[in-house]
């Protein structure tokens, strides 16, 4: 995508290498020929759907972060944000479900040891498994300091006590990335008091709530997770006691972006379908996009997508080049979060009354849209990072 | 003795479901810049077939040929990623890939099939963009070989190939020797899609480049191209109230 040369100018360059071109054909071609005809019936049936996630796991498409000596591709940020987008655009609910892995897998990608990462990420190459990432509560989203779910070291185990909600792929995971807390002492800085854990699904002691119905993205699986003296051996332990907090923040720097791509799919796919149907629809004489009105709301629905593309790229493109992106990485979510809920709501207008209804495509775009400014750090968390960066960057 | 090698002949064409094709306004062709091009259908057909073969251990090398500008390499790449083993890339372009037709490919196809001994060629039946439905039995006719075409069916048995062809009076088998010609009709298989390993590893295997005079073929087409006109648009249709009505209109026109 953006290449730089080492020697005397950094050239920036929108060009895709013949490979991630190829990515995303496969990844189109998939999304176009096998999501977008069943998703509106996972949507109204809520079922989980295993069927599409499996074939995306024979593809290749999933779990794209999971390093070659595990049995994965090691593809960077970029080109699974590439895969993403072609995803989300045919059901954001069937792309989250896939994500997700993702997200679970990252603290153990960034911070597992080699017997954690062949016996945890291993499995997922071996077969289409699902996992998650367990970290928000009842009582605390955003403000993950809040975390009350305690893990007590007890000899070589620590045993969990606590309750975990909002748990995307909580019913169908293999394993849970967990985060508790291991320093009982109210005065322990967050950024000792936490410790990051594999837990296996099947351990004694997990009850699994029921699926929560949501607004939208309904095929995804989301539910409420209590642990009751759930023992985990300490090998699971990632880094070590207290390392937690830096470990569950330091995967946001790599999922993010594929998040604000998903969002981006989605915006796409509204622009897509509000565009065919002012090209069809008729209205005072003329196609509705020959009236200024629409083709106006069209151009600015255009100009939301061109930039929320741009803004995963550039932050895909920065931690895949080594460079740390929480900057890029937060503008590129919480502005993709925004305009996919902008461009779904405008495209249900550009459809008006058939907009509402749903035996046309918007109006589930719409629901699926909200959660794009709510999960992977609310759209409010994200300016809180924008501004704490923005600040950072002006006194140097 | 099991078959060698195995050519799969491909065709780059505009694609199909693209809104709107428009001829040029000189009338000399279709524009074809900016339209999406990308592997004839019939020809992913044609690759997924040859690669089952392999696959059933019937062949032993899948080659993917095509021939035009640069671009084609692109189709090429994605027959290597669904599993052909290598590449030729024949390069024609600028008036002589506008003049290009079925015979120029064929004898390119023809001197390749015996340049490398090749034991079987499979083309997809037409391309999508010009349905001439030409190439294939030319292929086979320049090589003197026999040619099983709109195959539904493949089956290697020994030294024969039995096909299954798709006639209009229903299905004809028949059984010709190898070496052969095969055309791939839409019923042979579902073509599989490259998976992402697949794409990666493609990358490693070769693609070798030639040009037509390398294999002795002149490119000069007997074939020249008067007029390409758009179909008449529609009429409106007339409603009439009585079959007595219809046959007064007909008669009126001079339909009857």
């Amino acid at each position: 995508p953006f290449q730089s040369t080492s020697w005397c100018c950094q050239l920036l360059t929108f060009k895709m290498t013949d490979q991630q071109k190829e990515f995303q054909e496969l990844a189109r071609k998939f999304s176009r020929e096998e999501i977008v005809p069943v998703a509106a019936a996972y949507d109204r049936s809520g079922e989980y759907p295993f069927p599409i996630i499996k074939r995306a796991w024979e593809l290749g498409l999933m779990n794209s972060h999971i390093p070659e000596d595990c049995g994965g591709m090691g593809l960077g940020i970029f080109d699974s944000c590439l895969i993403t987008e072609e995803l989300a655009y045919g059901c954001t609910g069937v792309q989250t479900a896939i994500e997700a892995n993702s997200l679970g897998q990252m603290p153990v990608i960034i911070a597992g040891n080699d017997f954690q990462k062949k016996k945890y990420l291993g499995r997922m190459t071996e077969e289409p498994l699902m996992c998650a990432y367990g970290v928000t509560e009842p009582g605390a989203g955003s403000d993950v300091a809040g975390l009350k779910t305690r893990a007590e070291k007890k000899g070589d185990e620590y045993v969990v006590n606590g309750q975990k909600m909002w748990i995307t792929n909580g019913g169908k995971a293999n394993w849970y990335f967990l985060l508790a807390r291991t320093d009982a002492d109210p005065k322990c800085p967050t950024s000792k008091a936490f410790t990051g854990f594999i837990v296996d699904a099947d351990s004694p002691g997990i009850l699994v709530g029921r699926k929560e119905l949501n607004m939208g993205q309904r095929c995804s699986d989301t539910r409420g997770i209590t642990f009751e003296d759930v023992r985990i051996p300490k090998e699971n332990v990632l880094i070590g006691e207290g390392a937690g907090f830096k470990i569950a923040m330091g995967a946001f720097d790599k999922t993010r972006p594929p998040v604000a791509a998903g969002a981006t799919g989605l915006a796409q796919r509204a622009l897509d379908e509000a565009t065919g149907y002012a090209l069809e629809r008729k209205t005072f004489g003329k196609l509705i996009a020959e009236h200024q009105a629409v083709s106006f709301l069209l151009a600015e629905m255009a100009m939301k997508v061109e930039l929320a593309r741009m803004g995963w790229q550039r932050s895909a493109w920065e931690v895949d080049n080594g460079r740390r992106n929480t900057y890029y990485a937060s503008i590129a979510k919480a502005f993709a979060g925004d305009i996919a809920n902008q461009v779904a709501s405008d495209a249900v207008q550009v459809f008006g009354g058939n907009g509402f209804n749903s035996e046309y495509p918007v109006e589930k775009l719409m629901r699926d849209a909200k959660i794009y400014q709510i999960y992977e750090g609310t759209a409010q968390i994200q300016r809180l990072i924008i501004s704490r960066e923005h600040f950072g960057r002006f006194k140097k | 003795m099991s078959p060698a090698s195995v050519f799969v002949c491909l065709s780059l064409t505009l694609l199909s479901d693209y809104p709107v094709i428009r001829v040029k306004p000189d009338n000399s062709g279709v524009v074809t810049d900016g339209v999406k091009h990308s592997m004839n259908p019939f020809c992913e057909i044609a690759v997924e077939e040859a690669v089952k073969l392999k696959e059933k251990k019937f062949i032993k090398e899948v080659v993917a040929v095509s021939c035009g500008p640069t671009q084609v390499t692109e189709t090429i790449r994605t027959a290597l990623a669904m599993g052909c083993d290598r590449g030729i890339h024949v390069e024609v372009s600028g008036k002589d890939y506008e003049a290009m037709g079925p015979l120029q490919i064929a004898k390119i196809f023809a001197a390749l099939a015996k340049k490398e001994e090749a034991s079987l060629v499979i083309l997809g039946k037409q391309a999508i963009d010009d349905d001439c439905n030409q190439t294939g039995q030319m292929t086979a006719a320049l090589l003197d070989w026999p040619q099983g075409t709109f195959a539904s069916e493949v089956t290697i048995d020994g030294e024969k190939v039995k096909v299954v062809r798709e006639i209009d009076g229903g299905l004809e088998t028949i059984k010709i020797s190898m070496p052969a010609v095969l055309t791939a009709d839409l019923r042979l298989n579902t073509p599989r899609y490259a998976t992402l390993p697949n794409i990666m590893k493609a990358k490693k295997k070769k693609i070798a480049n030639m040009k037509p005079a390398d294999l002795g073929v002149d490119m000069v087409s007997r074939v020249e191209v008067l007029r390409v006109d758009e179909p008449p648009t529609r009429l409106a249709g007339v409603k009439v109230e009585t079959v007595d009505d219809l046959v007064a209109k007909l008669k009126a026109n001079g339909t009857i």
